[in-house]
C-alpha cells in the first residue's frame, strides 16, 4: 500500500518531511552566526537563502539594515522597492542616477522614490558591480537565450520573478518598476555602449543597505540580462537582516551632498506626524 | 500641396497635425504602422515621452529593456523602442538628431526639490503633466516609467557622472516613429526652467501623424 493511500498516512508522510534544511530556504527564527560586531542575534529579523531563479520579498521597517551576500559569485539581486504603506511611491532610477549625478551605485549612494525620498541608502559595499541601467530579463528574452523563460520552468526571468514577488504585497505587473542590479554591474562607454560586468566573482561580497523608509522590498536572483554565458549562470544570494536605529542628522550618508540631504528632509518631512 | 518642410519625407496621408503648448500635456494613440513625427519648433525642447500597448496598458515603454536589447543608452536612427515584456512599441525610423536620452527620467516637483531647492516646489513639472495625461485613461502614479527624452542631451562620463547638458537640436529638427503596434502616446512638453533641456526657455513643438 502507498504511504500516501489516505489522509492520516498522508500526513504522516508530509509530516516527516519538516525540518529538512536545504542550502536555499528561509531560517525561522532567523539565526545567523556572522553578525557584525554590535549587531545582537535579538536584533536579527531575516535570514533566507534565495535559491538560483528565485525570488523573495518582505516588509521591512525603517532602520533596518539588509545585507545581501553573493554566495558563489553569480548572484544578481534585481531589486524593486516600494514605500510600504503607500506603494504608489516606488524607487525610480531615473532619479536616483540624475539626482546624484552618477550611474554607477556604491557605499553611500541613496535608493530614491518618484516622490523625492530616500528609499535606502548603501551603507557598506563590497561588491561594485551594479548596474542601473538594464533592467532584468523577461520570458521572451529568456526563451530566446535558455529555450525556456517561464516561472514553472527552469530558467525562469526577472521580471515575471518580479511580479511575484511583487503580487505577495498585493501589487500587479503595473506596479513592477525599472529595477536595480546589485553585483552584476555595467559600465558606459563614451558613445554610450554598454559593457556588462557580469564575473564570475570571488564568493562572498557583500552590500549592507540601510532602509530609510518603512518599505517593501522586493529580490529577483536571476542572470542578469546582458549575461553573454550560454548557460543559466544563478548561484545562491543570502539575505540577512537586523534592526537598526533612524539615521540621525549626524549622519554622513545624510549630509554627503545637498541633493541627499534634501532628500533626507523630505523623508523626515513624510515621518512627522 | 503643401510646401511645409516639416512635412517632408511623410508618405501617405496626414491624419493629425497639431501643436503642443509649451508646458502642456499631450495624449494620442498612434495605430500600428502610422508614424509620428515630432518637431522640435524653436530648438532644444525636451519631449518627455511614454509610450503604452493600446490593447494592454500595463504593457509599456521600458527604458531598461530597450537600452539593453541594443547593448547603448542612446537612442538613435533604427532603435526598437520595446517593451517591459520585450515587443516592440515603436521604431525611430529617422532622426535629424544624432541622439536622444532615456537615462534621465521626468522632472517632477518633488525630484525638482532635491536638484534645486524646495523653492521650486510649486513649479510645474513632467511628471504632472503624465499624470494629468493618464488619468483621463485610467492610469495613475504607478503606471509612470522610466520615459524617453527626445531632443535632451545626458552624457555620461567615465567615473559614472551624469548629467542634462546643452542640447544638441535645432530649429525645425524632427524624430519620426512608426508604431508597431497600436499604442497611446503619452507627452510632457517639457517645463523645466532650472537646466538646460529647454534651453531654460520652454517652448512649442508639433505632433504630425502620417498614415
Amino acid at each position: 500500500m502507498s504511504a500516501t493511500a489516505d489522509p492520516k498516512s498522508a500526513r504522516e508522510h508530509a509530516r516527516a518531511q519538516g525540518g529538512k534544511r536545504v542550502e536555499t530556504m528561509p531560517i525561522l527564527p532567523p539565526v545567523a552566526g556572522d553578525l557584525p560586531e554590535g549587531v545582537t542575534a535579538e536584533d536579527l529579523v531575516w535570514e533566507e537563502t534565495v535559491a538560483p531563479g528565485g525570488y523573495t520579498s518582505r516588509r521591512i521597517a525603517r532602520g533596518t539594515r539588509v545585507r545581501l551576500i553573493d554566495k558563489a559569485g553569480d548572484a544578481c539581486a534585481s531589486l524593486n522597492i516600494f514605500n510600504a504603506e503607500m506603494p504608489t511611491e516606488r524607487l525610480n532610477v531615473a532619479d536616483t542616477v540624475k539626482v546624484q549625478w552618477n550611474a554607477y551605485l556604491g557605499e553611500g549612494k541613496l535608493l530614491l522614490s518618484d516622490m523625492g525620498r530616500v528609499l535606502a541608502s548603501i551603507l557598506e559595499d563590497g561588491a561594485g558591480t551594479h548596474d542601473t541601467f538594464c533592467g532584468v530579463s523577461n520570458a521572451a528574452a529568456n526563451t530566446r537565450k535558455y529555450g525556456e523563460g517561464r516561472n514553472s520552468g527552469a530558467f525562469p526571468n526577472g521580471r515575471d520573478r518580479l511580479i511575484l514577488g511583487a503580487a505577495k504585497h498585493g501589487l500587479t505587473r503595473r506596479d513592477v518598476h525599472p529595477c536595480i542590479n546589485l553585483f552584476k554591474g555595467t559600465r558606459i562607454e563614451a558613445d554610450g555602449a554598454i559593457t556588462p560586468i557580469v564575473g564570475p566573482f570571488a564568493p562572498g561580497r557583500a552590500v549592507i543597505l540601510r532602509a530609510e523608509m518603512d518599505v517593501i522590498v522586493v529580490i529577483a536572483n536571476c542572470p542578469h540580462v546582458l549575461d553573454p554565458r550560454a548557460e543559466y549562470a544563478s548561484t545562491p544570494l543570502r539575505v540577512t537582516a537586523w534592526r537598526g536605529p533612524v539615521t540621525p542628522e549626524s549622519d554622513g550618508v545624510r549630509g554627503a551632498a545637498p541633493e541627499g540631504l534634501r532628500a533626507y528632509l523630505n523623508t523626515e518631512d513624510y515621518y512627522r506626524r | 500641396m503643401t510646401s511645409d518642410p516639416a512635412l517632408s519625407g511623410l508618405t501617405g496621408s496626414i491624419v493629425h497635425d497639431e501643436i503642443i503648448a509649451p508646458r502642456a500635456p499631450w495624449l494620442h494613440h498612434v495605430r500600428a504602422g502610422e508614424v509620428l513625427r515630432i518637431v522640435d519648433l524653436e530648438g532644444n525642447q525636451a519631449v518627455d515621452f511614454l509610450i503604452y500597448s493600446a490593447a494592454d496598458d500595463a504593457e509599456r515603454y521600458s527604458a531598461q529593456d530597450t537600452v539593453a536589447a541594443q547593448g547603448n543608452l542612446f537612442l538613435r536612427t533604427g532603435t526598437v523602442l520595446l517593451s517591459n515584456e520585450g515587443n516592440p512599441l515603436m521604431t525611430i525610423i529617422a532622426s535629424a538628431v544624432e541622439y536622444h536620452d532615456t537615462i534621465g527620467g521626468a522632472c517632477s516637483c518633488e525630484s525638482n526639490t532635491l536638484r534645486y531647492g524646495h523653492h521650486t516646489r510649486h513649479q510645474h513639472a513632467c511628471v504632472d503633466n503624465f499624470l494629468e495625461a493618464n488619468l483621463t485613461q485610467g492610469r495613475g502614479k504607478r503606471d509612470i516609467v522610466s520615459n524617453i527624452n527626445f531632443f535632451m542631451n545626458v552624457p555620461v562620463m567615465e567615473d559614472g557622472t551624469l548629467g542634462i547638458v546643452d542640447g544638441i537640436s535645432a530649429p525645425g529638427l524632427t524624430v519620426d516613429l512608426r508604431a508597431e503596434m497600436d499604442v497611446i502616446v503619452v507627452v510632457s512638453n517639457c517645463p523645466q526652467i532650472n537646466n538646460p533641456c529647454n534651453g531654460f526657455n520652454p517652448t512649442p513643438v508639433r505632433m504630425i501623424v502620417a498614415a
